[in-house]
């Protein structure tokens, strides 16, 4: 077989499938819109908002590790002939393949941001005697021959970085200005200080700015973590960086997945009870009443505990680990999507319900139009504002739900990185002395940034899109 | 308004109803017994005998609709539809898998999860609205805006973070209260400071900037217009004018949750070890007492069901153009 | 003596655009200003900025307002507080928005009371009522206890007034305070307002797009175009001969009695203010202008007492330019197109346990109406009487409690709807909620002929472009959103939709009723001249009696849910016999008001068709009600020519 002169072969998980399949739907949207006038309007409006945008940057980097960590693949093992090729059951990523020696260097356990020796006291043989002292870390700060060369070597890292950093930011600038005085037909010169007193027409200043930062960021913690463990290493000895990068994957799929479980749900019933009413609606509304009163985390947590038992009854259906804990995840997204679709149904409904007796949905029912016209071309084009608003508020939600539905058990798969998990790992070991907190503090710091990116993005989409906040300003 | 609450309260039975199947259909039949047992016996321990033992012992061993073993309305009774899901409707939960009695459990631990639940309820209340109407009171200005980023920060920082530092700092660095525990009576006030400060704050940021929203789309209207060219002050128009309409939102959405307190909250009180019905659901859910989650889930809904009545009856109190009939 | 209200050079902007530019008048002690213009010249900005409650984002640039004595532009925020309700006062358009919802009307009055006469508790309830009963509200004591939802929109319009007056104002500002009544209930608010101004010796600033209004009410006028005021003079003068090309135009866009000629209208659109703008803001509309319009800002002249901005002032040909023209006798037999008979439309009302049907709102009960061929036929009526029901039965929109509907003499069942719909279409009032914003216009007038099958696949395209250019819009119309165009032309794209399929009735919904004037009088000429191209018949549902006079042959007057009087439009207007016509007639405001007819104010609101009164539906306000008129409901008097009542009292004099 051809496939036996590869090193690797391709491995898709499932929601790698719908991450590829939510992108392609993703872009082609943005074609979609930007070919009409008035679907880009909106738009616009969001990429005149510095917040927005500075925000939109910090996401796009987030989402560009996601997709990277979502490229899965399979080694070959060395050992294996290669006429019959046989794979490693470790299923890694491109971004793996990119972090490189983050993955493998892994020390014996805790370990303390930047630091040069483990947690924990050990005995080790010092010139010929067995002494009971903090050994050096195998891999972080290994390459100082003496503890006083530590302080210089992370100075002369971070301002390398910084350096870094600021060169390639500068670069990037003066493509940029380049660019945009050719494309705008003006001089150098003119852009520029078009751009310093702010008036583009879109955040240069934000952009570049932000832009600047986190180049300047990424330079000084990659400088950082070729030496040493930035965030420390956790109970394993694993990279505790390493971890919260990959955790990222797990924050996006479940904020995005879970949504696209929700949206067909949410838009069908929701339209269909606010158009047609009568009994059609009274069937809708109990259904999710009685959706609704059901406690969600209690819903959610009987939902994973049967998944459980199912992919716990079956495991000849999963070849390696990471399917089975994908497929976890794929559950949860699915039962967080089914119990929550409630409320962007009710919004819908009471907004179809106003626009069925808008004279322009009169006028065509005078001509005799179908209701599946009617509501394709007259209803779902009107509520679609508040399901986009719905999509990014809900996002962030998803994301912090995920920690704590981590943390009560009924999350994604204890092996699987997640936020969530290192929050629940990590908890108990604040009890120690001294504490340890890294692993805490680098999952809530990730989190944070994340949430508080998406929040800001959906800040200024709902400030666009809804017509009743243009109505007042 | 007396037909309105009973017509109400008719309709309530078939959501409960459909809660009752549907949680049915979940635990018994989507999730078989046997399925609970071998989770409940651990792999090591699977035999079929272990699993016909363990559901005898736990009261599974019946059909499940059906029972053609005896005759009569016993088909219907000696069933485990009736007698674990169908019995919920008189409040009888049966027993959890420690052997203790539910109902017993709920009404023992309803005081102490109160007790945590109400007062972040109140103070939030007051917190939230407090600092919306200081941002509306400003708004437009720089302390608006960054009252709102102030807002949009705190509600991107997870609720464990809250509880975590809170009981890091306050209770282990600085030794103000202590990190957990719970007792009844004013000696148990200690215990239930440090939660209720965390879950208040943990609530300002989306609390007061989705009030803030109400109050904004409030005084955008004419009638506030009126209330100025009659020479009022902002702030009375302000508090008689716009907190009286904004208030017809926010108490609506707070009277629903209102019988929900009673459930607790299950992360607080797992963190703090108070002994309420939230940290009692997380224990069940962890050690997979399916009998127990049940019961909770039936109780949930039912108090929903009691909040959604309360808020249309809330409405028509707060508010004089809603007449129930 | 100095005025009462001096403003001087006043101008706000509200971000970018200026929208008052330099607005300068008086108005003196027991006088009513009245100022005049189309929506969106800066009326209210103007008026917003005397009480100094503009709203976010607007600033008041420079200028004087000097109000008895006190300079109201230097005062600090505390003591214009004073000002406000105490030495001026306002009242607002939209009564049911501008009354808080959730605070009696009585605590809404007495707090004006407190803050301004420190009247509290028993006193202040006493003063309320006392407020009440002289703007005429019946029962006030019990009113002051009443929500404003429960008040009808002239009650709670009299409410808003008892509420401006409570501190004893020296000025009142009453920003269009009837555009949302109904002319019998305008009247009546417009009366109340005469009245007070004249026992109180209050100074009124009228703000207003009515120039009847303005004629009966006024005794100064100013009118505003594009946030400058254009013309301004004593009433009688600027009735007599308007000076500005502007306002000469508004009064040629009315339609008037016993004239059928077209209707002058002013082409274009009111210039965005945000812009710079050089020369006279009317010129790019005038017709008169010159290369000097469009350079230089024409200044203040006087002319006889009144005061004129134009270049070519006094020189202007005098009076009108436009011909009268009388309606055309009917010259063809009538054909009848559509009938309906016993028309009955019932919205059942359900409450209780069970939601049982415990009555009926009869918005149509029991309805004749015949539309001949290439006529216009007008129901007109107090807002609420069932006129849109009415509309929307006929062409089933809403499902017809009882009556048979008959299309060419043949009656159409229920299973034939697209024939009724080839037939018959509608256009509606408001022409922002009529178009989907999210469909092209192609596409908008694309949608009917798809669904009905009207014409070739291949000729529809075709078909849009020859639409487009029958209702007068550019070709590449088609190509865009409803958003890039202005209500009238809005209003055109709605009616190109109903035509898309070649109707031969059109159901026209008051479709001018949301437009200024001067669009009002295109469309009107729009649709007069459809009906000369295509032979179209309307059925033409408005509250507006000009309009009626000027476009409609036939008039079917309605009163809670049932036609009341029925005839040719030139007889039943000019000689109205119902007591309720009558009423409906004289209370519309005038510009030349009719010799020898004595002015008829009816009392109180329409009745709920809930449970309408019994016998002659109108006998609670009904000047002529009598016995006999409280037990039955008339029959038909017919009075010759078509024309025919449902009156005891027109029965009774044979
Ligand atoms: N869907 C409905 N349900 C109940 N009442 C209605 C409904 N539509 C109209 N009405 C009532 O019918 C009466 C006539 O209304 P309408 O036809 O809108 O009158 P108009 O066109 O003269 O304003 C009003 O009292 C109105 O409240
Ligand atoms: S100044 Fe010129 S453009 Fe302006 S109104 Fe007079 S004639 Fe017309
Ligand atoms: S029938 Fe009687 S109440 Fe009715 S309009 Fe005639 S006179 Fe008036
Ligand atoms: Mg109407």
């Amino acid at each position: 077989m051809s496939l036996g002169t590869f090193h690797f072969v391709p491995v898709l998980l499932w929601t790698d499938a719908l991450i590829f399949m939510l992108l392609t739907v993703a872009l082609a949207t943005v074609w979609w819109i930007r070919r009409h006038a008035h679907l880009r309007a909106p738009w616009a409006a969001v990429a005149r908002r510095p917040m927005a945008m500075g925000a939109a940057l910090v996401l796009a980097v987030f989402v560009i590790i996601g997709l990277l960590d979502s490229l899965h693949y399979r080694e070959r093992l060395d050992a294996s002939p290669p006429d019959r090729p046989q794979y490693s059951v470790e299923v890694l990523s491109v971004f793996d393949a990119l972090a490189g020696r983050l993955r493998t260097q892994q020390e014996k356990t805790y370990s303390a941001p930047l630091a040069m020796h483990l947690y924990a006291k050990e005995f080790t043989e010092r010139d010929g005697a067995t002494v009971r002292d903090y050994p050096r870390l195998e891999y972080g700060g290994a390459h100082l021959k003496q503890a006083d060369e530590y302080v210089p070597d992370i100075v002369r890292r971070v301002l390398v970085g910084l350096l870094q950093g600021l060169a390639s930011s500068l670069l990037l600038f003066g493509l940029l200005a380049a660019w945009q005085a050719r494309h705008r037909q003006m001089r150098v010169g003119s852009w520029l200080s078009a751009w310093e007193t702010g008036h583009l027409g879109w955040p240069g200043r934000t952009v570049v700015i932000v832009l600047a930062l986190m180049l300047m960021l990424g330079a000084v913690i990659a400088r950082l973590a070729a030496g040493y463990h930035v965030f420390g290493t956790d109970k394993v000895g694993q990279d505790v960086l390493y971890i919260s990068l990959k955790s990222i994957r797990t924050g996006l799929v479940i904020g995005t997945l879970t949504t696209l479980v929700t949206l067909p749900l949410a838009i069908v019933l929701g339209i269909a009870a606010g158009y047609f009413r009568g009994w059609v609606d009274d069937v809708i509304q109990y259904v999710y009443t009685v959706l609704n009163s059901i406690p969600g985390v209690l819903l959610i947590a009987a939902a994973v505990l049967i998944v459980q038992v199912a992919i716990e009854a079956h495991p000849d259906l999963f070849d390696t680990s990471a399917a089975r804990a994908d497929v976890r995840l794929l559950a949860l997204c699915i039962i967080m999507g089914v119990t929550s679709w409630t409320s962007l149904a009710r919004l819908l409904r009471g907004e179809s319900l106003k626009l069925r007796t808008l004279d322009y949905v009169e006028a065509a029912r005078a001509f005799g139009v179908s209701h599946a016209r009617i509501i394709s071309r007259h209803i779902f084009p009107n509520v679609f504002h508040l399901v986009l608003i719905a999509i990014v508020l809900d996002f962030s939600g998803l994301v912090l739900a995920e920690a704590v539905l981590s943390y009560v058990g009924v999350g994604v798969d204890p092996a699987m990185y997640s936020w969530g998990n290192m929050i629940n790992g990590a908890r108990l070991e604040l009890a120690r002395e001294p504490v340890v907190w890294w692993q805490l503090g680098a999952a809530f710091a990730f989190m944070f940034t994340l949430v508080l990116a998406a929040n800001l993005f959906a800040d200024g989409v709902r400030d666009a899109f809804d017509p009743r906040l243009e109505e007042r300003q | 308004m007396f037909a309105y609450i009973l017509r109400r309260l008719l309709y309530a039975i078939p959501i409960l109803i459909g809660v009752n199947l549907l949680t049915f259909a979940l635990f018994f039949v989507v999730n078989t017994p046997d399925d609970m047992a071998r989770l409940q016996l651990g792999a090591k321990h699977v035999t079929p005998e272990a699993i016909e033992r363990w559901k005898v012992e736990h009261g599974y061993d019946k059909p499940l609709l059906l029972n053609t073993r005896v005759t009569g309305s016993a088909q219907l009774t000696d069933t485990l539809f009736f007698k674990r899901s169908a019995a919920m409707f008189a409040f009888e939960f049966g027993k959890g898998d420690d052997g203790r009695d539910i109902g017993n459990e709920i009404r023992t631990r309803m005081g102490p999860s109160l007790a945590i639940a109400l007062p972040v309820f109140v103070v939030g209340l007051l917190v939230n609205i407090t600092f919306a109407l200081l941002m509306v009171f400003f708004r437009a200005t720089y302390l608006d805006v960054w009252g709102v980023v102030l807002c949009v920060v705190l509600m991107s920082i997870s609720g464990l973070f809250y509880i975590i530092a809170g009981q890091y700092f306050i209770a282990k660095l600085w030794n103000l209260l202590p990190i957990s525990g719970y007792t009844g009576g004013i000696h148990g006030l200690k215990f239930i400071l440090l939660p209720v400060l965390v879950s208040v704050v943990a609530g300002i940021g989306s609390g007061s900037r989705w009030y803030r929203t109400i109050f904004l789309e409030e005084i955008g209207k004419d009638y506030v217009r009126t209330a100025r060219a009659k020479g009022l002050s902002e702030i009375r128009v302000l508090f008689r004018h716009v907190l009286k309409n904004g208030m017809i939102p926010i108490l609506t959405g707070a009277v629903v949750v209102l019988p929900l307190l009673f459930m607790g909250s299950l992360i607080t009180e797992s963190f703090f070890g108070i002994p309420g019905l939230g940290s009692y659901t997380i224990d069940a859910i962890q050690a997979q007492d399916f009998s127990v989650v049940r019961a909770m889930v039936f109780l949930g809904s039912f108090l929903y069901i009691v909040g959604l009545i309360l808020t249309d009856i809330s409405y028509s109190w707060v508010d004089p153009r809603v007449r129930l009939q | 003596m100095s005025p009462l209200l001096r403003v001087d050079r006043l101008v706000t902007g509200i971000g970018a655009a200026r929208v008052v530019d330099g607005v300068s008048f008086d108005v003196a002690a027991g006088e009513t200003y009245a100022l005049l213009g189309e929506s969106g010249c800066g009326k209210s900005m103007t008026a917003l900025s005397l009480m100094r409650l503009l709203p976010d984002g607007g600033r008041i640039l420079s200028g004087h307002v000097q109000l008895g004595e006190t300079d109201v532009l230097a005062l600090p925020e505390r003591d214009m507080r004073r000002v406000r309700g105490g030495q001026m006062a306002m009242v607002f358009q939209e009564p049911m928005l501008a009354l808080n919802p959730v605070i009696k009307v009585g605590d809404q009055i007495g707090e004006a009371l407190s803050l301004h006469q420190g009247l509290n508790g028993q006193a202040a309830r006493d003063a309320a009522r006392a407020l009440l009963d002289s703007v005429g509200v019946p029962d006030a004591a019990r009113r002051l206890d009443s929500y404003p939802f429960e008040l009808s929109g002239g009650l709670r319009q009299r409410m808003m007034i008892a509420m401006a007056l409570a501190g004893e104002p020296s000025l009142l500002i009453a920003d269009e305070p009837t555009t949302a009544l109904d002319v019998t209930i305008q009247a009546q608010v417009l009366d109340v307002l005469r009245n007070l101004r004249a026992k109180r010796r209050m100074g009124m600033l009228l703000i207003t797009h009515d120039l009847g209004v303005v004629a009966e009410n006024a005794d100064r006028v100013g009118v505003m175009y594009a946030g400058e005021l254009l013309e301004e003079g004593a009433r009688d003068a600027f009735f007599a001969a308007p000076q500005h090309p502007y306002s000469r135009m508004l009064f040629e866009a009315l339609p008037r009695t016993g004239d059928a000629g077209r209707l002058t209208t002013i082409a274009g659109q009111v210039p965005r203010l945000d812009t710079q703008l050089r020369g006279c803001r009317f010129a790019p509309r005038c017709p008169f202008a010159i290369a000097r319009c469009h350079a230089e800002s024409p200044g203040w002249q006087e002319l006889d007492g009144q005061r004129v901005r134009c270049h070519l002032a006094g020189s202007l040909p005098a009076g009108s330019v436009r011909e009268r023209v009388t309606h055309p006798v009917a010259a063809h037999t009538p054909q009848p197109l559509l009938q309906v008979e016993g028309l009955k439309v019932h919205f059942p009302i359900r409450r209780g346990l069970i939601q049982r049907t415990v009555g009926h709102v009869r918005a149509v009960d029991d309805v004749d109406l015949t539309i001949q061929a290439g006529r216009t036929l007008a129901l007109v009526g107090e807002s609420g009487c069932g006129k849109t029901t009415v509309g929307k039965a006929l062409l089933r929109l809403i499902e017809p409690t009882a009556g048979t509907i008959m299309l060419g003499g043949k009656a159409v069942p229920a299973k034939n709807m697209p024939t009724l719909r080839r037939q018959a279409q509608m256009v509606f009032q408001d022409p922002f909620s009529s178009l989907n914003p999210r469909m092209r216009v192609a596409d908008i007038l694309l949608e009917g002929m798809d669904a009905l099958g009207v014409g070739a696949r291949g000729e529809r395209r075709g078909a849009v472009a020859r639409l487009l250019d029958q209702v007068g819009l550019p070709d590449d119309a088609g190509g865009r959103y409803p958003h890039a165009f202005s209500g009238g032309q809005r209003q055109r794209i709605a009616i190109a939709r109903a035509l898309a399929v070649s109707p031969r009735l059109v159901i026209c919904d008051e479709p001018t009723s949301a437009l200024d004037v001067s669009v009002q009088a295109q469309i009107l000429n729009l649709l007069k001249d459809l009906q000369a191209d295509l032979g179209l018949a309307y059925l033409f549902i408005t509250h507006n009696l000009a309009v009626v006079e000027y476009l409609a042959h036939d008039v079917a007057v309605m009163y809670l849910g049932r036609i009341v009087e029925q005839g040719q439009a030139g007889a039943v207007l000019r000689t109205p016999r119902h007591p309720y016509t009558q009423a409906l007639v004289s209370a519309v405001p005038r510009i030349e008001p009719p010799a020898g007819q004595t002015v008829i104010r009816l009392a109180g609101d329409q009745p709920s068709p809930l449970n309408p009164p019994v016998g002659c539906h109108f006998h609670p306000r009904c000047p002529h009600a009598s016995a006999v008129c409280r037990q039955t409901y008339p029959e038909r008097t017919d009075l010759g020519g078509g024309h025919w009542v449902r009156c005891h009292w027109v029965a009774a004099q044979g």
